[in-house]
Parts: C-alpha cells; sequence; structure tokens
C-alpha cells in the first residue's frame, strides 16, 4: 500500500435538499478506483450514479445539490477541500467527463475543432499554433480526418459527435475519465465502434476509467471491477469476473435475471417486481426489501451494513454473508 | 470566428456543405419577396446616407430666396421649402441622421441591454431579481414617453437623442437575451464545458451568448426602426435635433404650419420615413422566418 488509489471516495453523501425536505441521491458511497484500472457503475435511474459522478467533478448544481460529508481523495488530496480555481484546473485536466447525450453535448455555433482547442489552451501552455496542431491530432486519433476540424456540428452524425466529445476529453491527456453512459444515445453498431475507441484510447493514455451504464454487458467486457448501485448506495461491489460468475444480493441477481437469454425459451422475460423507491421518500430499513423476494424481518428494521463476503466482494444485505443463498 | 479554414474542394460531396447553414438562411431569407424589397430600399437609404453630398443637387442649408414655397418641379424635384431649401436634398441629407441615430441606439441598447439581460440569466438568483424587476418598472413606462423624458432632461441635439433613444429600448433587450440565456445555459453543452474547467465568464461569453444571437438580430433590426421613428418623434416635438441640420422628424414638424397650402413639405420627408420603416418591418419579419427552424418549411 505505499501509492494511494486514484480515487478513493469514502462515505460520501449528497442530498439535493427542497423545501419539503431532502432527498438521499448518494448515502454512504464507498468507492476505490486504481490507476489504469476501469470501475463500472451500474444502477436503474435515479440510482445516483450520475450524482455521484457530478460529485466527484464538483459540478452539483448547488442549490439545491450538496455534498453533506464524505470525502473523495484524488491522488490522496480530498477534492472536497478545493478551491473553485483549483478545480477548474482540475476538470478537463486531471478528471475529464462524457457526457450521455453527444447531440447536445457541443456547441452548436462552434467549429468541431475550436472546441478542442478551447480544452488545450485552458489545460496547457501550448502557443495558439501548436494547440490547433494538437486538436488537429486529437481529431486524427479518434478517427476523424482532421480537415473536418472546421465542421459544425451539425455537420456530424451521432458516433461522430461521440468522437469529437471524446477527443475534448482526452486532449489534455486527464489521469481519470468519467464517461457518464457514453453510448446511451447511440445505436448499436456505433456502440460497438465509439467503445473500442474508449478502449484503445484509455490504454494509449493510460487513463482510469468510471463508466456509468445500465448496460451490463458493455459493463461485464469493459471493466475490471463493478459496483451495483440502487437507491443511491452501492450494494454489491466486486471484481467483474467475481460479480458476474458470483453475484450475492438480490437486487444483482434480479438483473441478471431480467437479461434476455439467447438459447432459452420464449417464456416472459423475469423483472423485479416494483419500481425504483422515491428518493425522498426511502422505506425504513433496506431500501430494497419492499422489492426483495427473500427479505427476512431484519430488513425493514435496519439498514444492512456493507460485509465482505469475499476478498474483494462487498455485499449490502442482512441475508448474505456468503452462507445463506437460496 | 473559427481557426479553421473551412477545407478545401474535398472528394465527397456531402463534404462541401460547410457554410450549409447560411446557404440555406439565406435561401429561405430571399424566397421572401418584401424581405428583398426592404433590402434593396436600405440599400438605397445607406447608400444616399454615405453619398449625400454627391447626391443630393444642393447644400441641406443652401438659402434661395427668391424660390420659396415652391411645388415640385425639374430644378427641385420635391419643391422647396419657407426659406427656398431643396427639399430633396435635405430628405438625403437626413437619412445620414436616421441611419446614424437608427444604428448607434440599437448598439447602445444591444449593448447595455444584453449584457444586463444576460448576466441577469446566466447568474440567476438574487442578481436575477434585481436586475429584472428594475427592468420591469422601466417596462412599465411607454418607451416613447421614456426616450421623450431622457431627452427633456438631457436637453436637445443630436448626442443627446441617440443616447434618450438608445437607453429607452434597453429594457427590451434585456428581457429578450435574458429569455433566451435561461434556455441555453440549461444544455448540456454548458455543463460540459464546465466539465472541462472554463470559467463562468468564458462560458458566457463562448458559449452561451453566441447562441441567443438569433432573437437579438431580429429585435435589433426592427428595433432600428424604432430608433429611426422615435428620433423622428422626438425632433418633430423639438427634443431632438435642431435647425438647419435636416431630420425628417424636424422637417415634418417645419412643414406642419404649411400643410393645407404646401403639403408637399410634409408628403416627401413622412414618405422617406414610412417608407425606411416598413423596409425594415419587411427585412426583420424575413430574418424572424429564416432564424426559425419551426416557420422554416412552410
Amino acid at each position: 500500500m505505499s501509492d494511494p488509489p486514484l480515487l478513493d471516495i469514502q462515505d460520501l453523501v449528497i442530498r439535493y435538499e427542497k423545501r419539503k425536505g431532502a432527498v438521499c441521491a448518494v448515502e454512504g458511497l464507498n468507492l476505490r478506483l486504481e490507476r489504469g484500472k476501469t470501475l463500472g457503475f451500474v444502477g436503474e435511474t435515479g440510482a445516483g450514479k450520475t450524482t455521484a459522478a457530478l460529485g466527484i467533478m464538483r459540478l452539483l448544481p448547488e442549490p439545491p445539490g450538496k455534498i453533506v460529508s464524505g470525502r473523495i481523495l484524488f491522488n490522496g488530496e480530498n477534492l472536497l477541500d478545493k478551491s473553485e480555481d483549483e478545480m477548474r484546473s482540475i476538470r478537463g485536466g486531471k478528471i475529464a467527463m462524457i457526457f450521455q447525450d453527444p447531440m447536445t453535448s457541443l456547441n452548436p455555433v462552434a467549429t468541431i475543432g475550436d472546441q478542442i482547442t478551447e480544452m488545450i489552451s485552458l489545460h496547457s501552455d501550448l502557443s495558439r499554433r501548436d494547440s490547433i496542431r494538437k486538436a488537429s491530432d486529437m481529431l486524427d486519433l479518434v478517427g476523424i480526418r482532421r480537415e473536418r476540424a472546421g465542421d459544425y456540428p451539425h455537420q456530424l452524425s451521432g458516433g461522430m459527435k461521440q468522437r469529437v466529445v471524446i477527443a475534448i476529453a482526452l486532449a489534455c491527456s486527464p489521469e481519470l475519465l468519467i464517461a457518464d453512459e457514453p453510448t446511451t444515445a447511440l445505436d448499436v453498431t456505433i456502440q460497438a465502434q465509439v467503445l473500442d475507441l474508449m478502449k484503445g484510447l484509455k490504454e494509449a493514455f493510460s487513463t482510469s476509467l468510471l463508466m456509468i451504464s445500465h448496460d451490463l454487458g458493455i459493463v461485464a467486457e469493459f471493466c475490471d471491477d463493478t459496483a451495483i448501485m440502487y437507491a443511491g448506495r452501492v450494494v454489491e461491489y466486486a471484481s467483474t469476473a467475481e460479480l458476474f460468475g458470483n453475484p450475492i444480493h438480490p437486487y444483482t441477481r434480479g438483473l441478471f435475471g431480467s437479461i434476455p437469454s439467447i438459447t432459452g425459451g420464449k417464456g416472459d422475460l423475469r423483472t423485479i417486481p416494483g419500481l425504483t423507491p422515491d428518493a425522498s421518500n426511502l422505506p425504513p430499513g433496506c431500501p430494497f426489501q419492499p422489492r426483495c423476494d427473500i427479505a427476512g424481518p431484519e430488513c425493514s428494521k435496519e439498514a444492512p451494513r456493507p460485509t465482505e463476503v469475499k476478498f474483494g466482494h462487498y455485499c449490502l444485505c442482512h441475508l448474505n454473508r456468503g452462507e445463506n443463498q437460496p | 470566428m473559427s481557426l479553421f479554414s473551412t477545407p478545401g474542394p474535398a472528394g465527397v460531396g456531402e463534404d462541401c456543405a460547410d457554410d450549409s447553414r447560411l446557404r440555406d438562411f439565406a435561401a429561405v431569407f430571399f424566397r421572401n419577396r418584401m424581405a428583398k424589397a426592404g433590402i434593396f430600399i436600405l440599400a438605397v437609404l445607406i447608400v444616399s446616407a454615405v453619398f449625400a453630398p454627391l447626391i443630393a443637387p444642393y447644400e441641406y442649408d443652401e438659402q434661395d430666396l427668391l424660390a420659396t414655397l415652391e411645388w415640385p418641379s425639374r430644378e427641385h424635384i420635391f419643391g422647396t421649402d419657407e426659406f427656398g431649401r431643396d427639399i430633396f436634398s435635405r430628405v438625403v441629407y437626413a437619412s445620414r441622421i436616421s441611419v446614424m441615430v437608427g444604428i448607434v441606439s440599437v448598439t447602445i441598447g444591444i449593448f447595455f441591454g444584453g449584457l444586463l439581460g444576460a448576466a441577469a440569466g446566466f447568474y440567476g438568483g438574487a442578481a436575477d431579481d434585481v436586475v429584472m424587476r428594475c427592468i420591469d418598472v422601466l417596462l412599465a413606462i411607454p418607451a416613447i414617453l421614456f426616450a421623450i423624458a431622457i431627452a427633456a432632461s438631457l436637453g436637445p441635439g443630436l448626442f443627446n437623442m441617440v443616447l434618450a433613444v438608445g437607453i429607452s429600448s434597453i429594457p427590451y433587450y434585456a428581457r429578450i437575451l435574458r429569455g433566451s440565456v435561461l434556455s441555453i445555459r440549461e444544455q448540456e453543452f454548458i455543463e460540459a464545458s464546465r466539465a472541462v474547467g472554463s470559467s463562468n465568464i468564458r462560458i458566457l461569453f463562448r458559449h452561451v451568448i453566441p447562441n441567443c444571437l438569433a432573437p437579438i438580430i431580429v429585435q435589433g433590426t426592427l428595433g432600428v426602426a424604432d430608433g429611426i421613428l422615435y428620433a423622428a418623434a422626438l425632433s418633430f416635438i423639438g427634443l431632438g435635433i435642431q435647425p438647419p441640420t435636416p431630420e425628417w422628424g424636424g422637417m415634418l414638424s417645419g412643414g406642419r404650419s404649411f400643410i393645407r397650402d404646401y403639403s408637399y413639405m410634409t408628403l416627401f420627408p413622412g414618405l422617406a420615413i414610412v417608407i425606411t420603416i416598413l423596409a425594415l418591418n419587411f427585412v426583420g419579419d424575413a430574418l424572424r422566418d429564416a432564424l426559425d427552424p419551426k416557420l422554416r418549411d412552410r
């Protein structure tokens, strides 16, 4: 344990404070991301994935968003202690983010070349000429001909826009790249291309990646570790191979159970009954307990604590301490 | 202001479409016949303002006391006024004032109004409340009254008139820009540019305001018409340009007492105002239609 991990989130609590009361978007989040690794963040809509990511970037809309407690250690330094000025140089320079929808994450009235150049000139001392050249190099790198630097976003297809977004994010060789559902808005063939591109560039730039997704397939292929989020909590966290081979938490099992099988019969798709709970009005005890098919009496009384079921495999459940699996 | 030159002749036809947006816009704009007429009239107006000394046959203050109050003739195609000054020359020279007042007052309005509105919309919260409530108070006063009040307190003269017309238009631009900024600042690319570490000022000027220009362009064009009209009105009531400098409104005012016997004295400056305002409105409407994608494919 000589080097601190690149990103170490400890007991992060993020709330949205409304007039009627607080919404707990992220509750007691603990995560660790080693240098050069990829961490997958899986969960339903509203599970707090994006909030957690914005929290790391300190980009939460405040108010109503508020980081109540916890620490976000990046290279051993707590990002929550940084001033706004310091954060500005970290954003983009050390931590970059790719947003969900490439259609809207580029400025429609600036050329793509200008937008990459802007990123470079904000975070480096390169001369204007060199910045422009580097921007063109980045375009080449993501597979867009450099002559197209003078194009406007509306002249590009969705996949090309996402490539530009990736070029912007990687232009300053960030140590951590947060990708918030980078392929959700793209169709399947383009998804594969973009993912391949990200994989290649991640290795070339030796960047760590925090991949937010609700697509288990992408996570399985891409990530070293996976965290499953539910109602603002990480309910299960393990290496991807371990998690996919040996899911323990009933929610994780439910997720896997609801993936249609190619070889299976034509029966109805298995689903998890119920809906994600309202984050402003969570059920008592374990937030998953009303939908859980193996919930016991203690589940509605006391919130479970994370337990290490196996080495490096954490689970947030009363019933699963490794032994009693149905 | 792209740093990148547009690519040269590319292999694929699709790649040549770099200025397609502008071309689309021009196509829609010039499909409108009124717009063509408007642009033509404005071109004539600007040419006459710039080259007034070459176009006008006489000086604007050249008196010919032997030829006062003459009806239009070959020597004086718009006739002469009570001092024997050539009305055509005066109308041509007056276009200088009108063009200048229209453009400068709109510039003042857009600059200060835009800045106030953009800051209010972008920063929101208390700043928004304070600025916009003040703007609301100003909006409660009819613009022409507001202009008159400012001109009256500053005193007559070209500079003060421009200032009065400009200031009275500030609230309108503030409202418009605030509205656009409110919708633009919620877009994802604004968050994305925060995520690359841009400062607020940079985001506001590089990403927000350039996306808010369309409604301002339209309002600005129509605002030039308002500016010219208000300037004429101020001069008409004696708060604007002082004689002998010709100004359309002032000329109307001067011809007023002769309107029964020498109606041509008010006719020509009046026509100049009407045609100019009409042309600006044609252009403004066509711009609005061309810049609004929802109206494009009618």
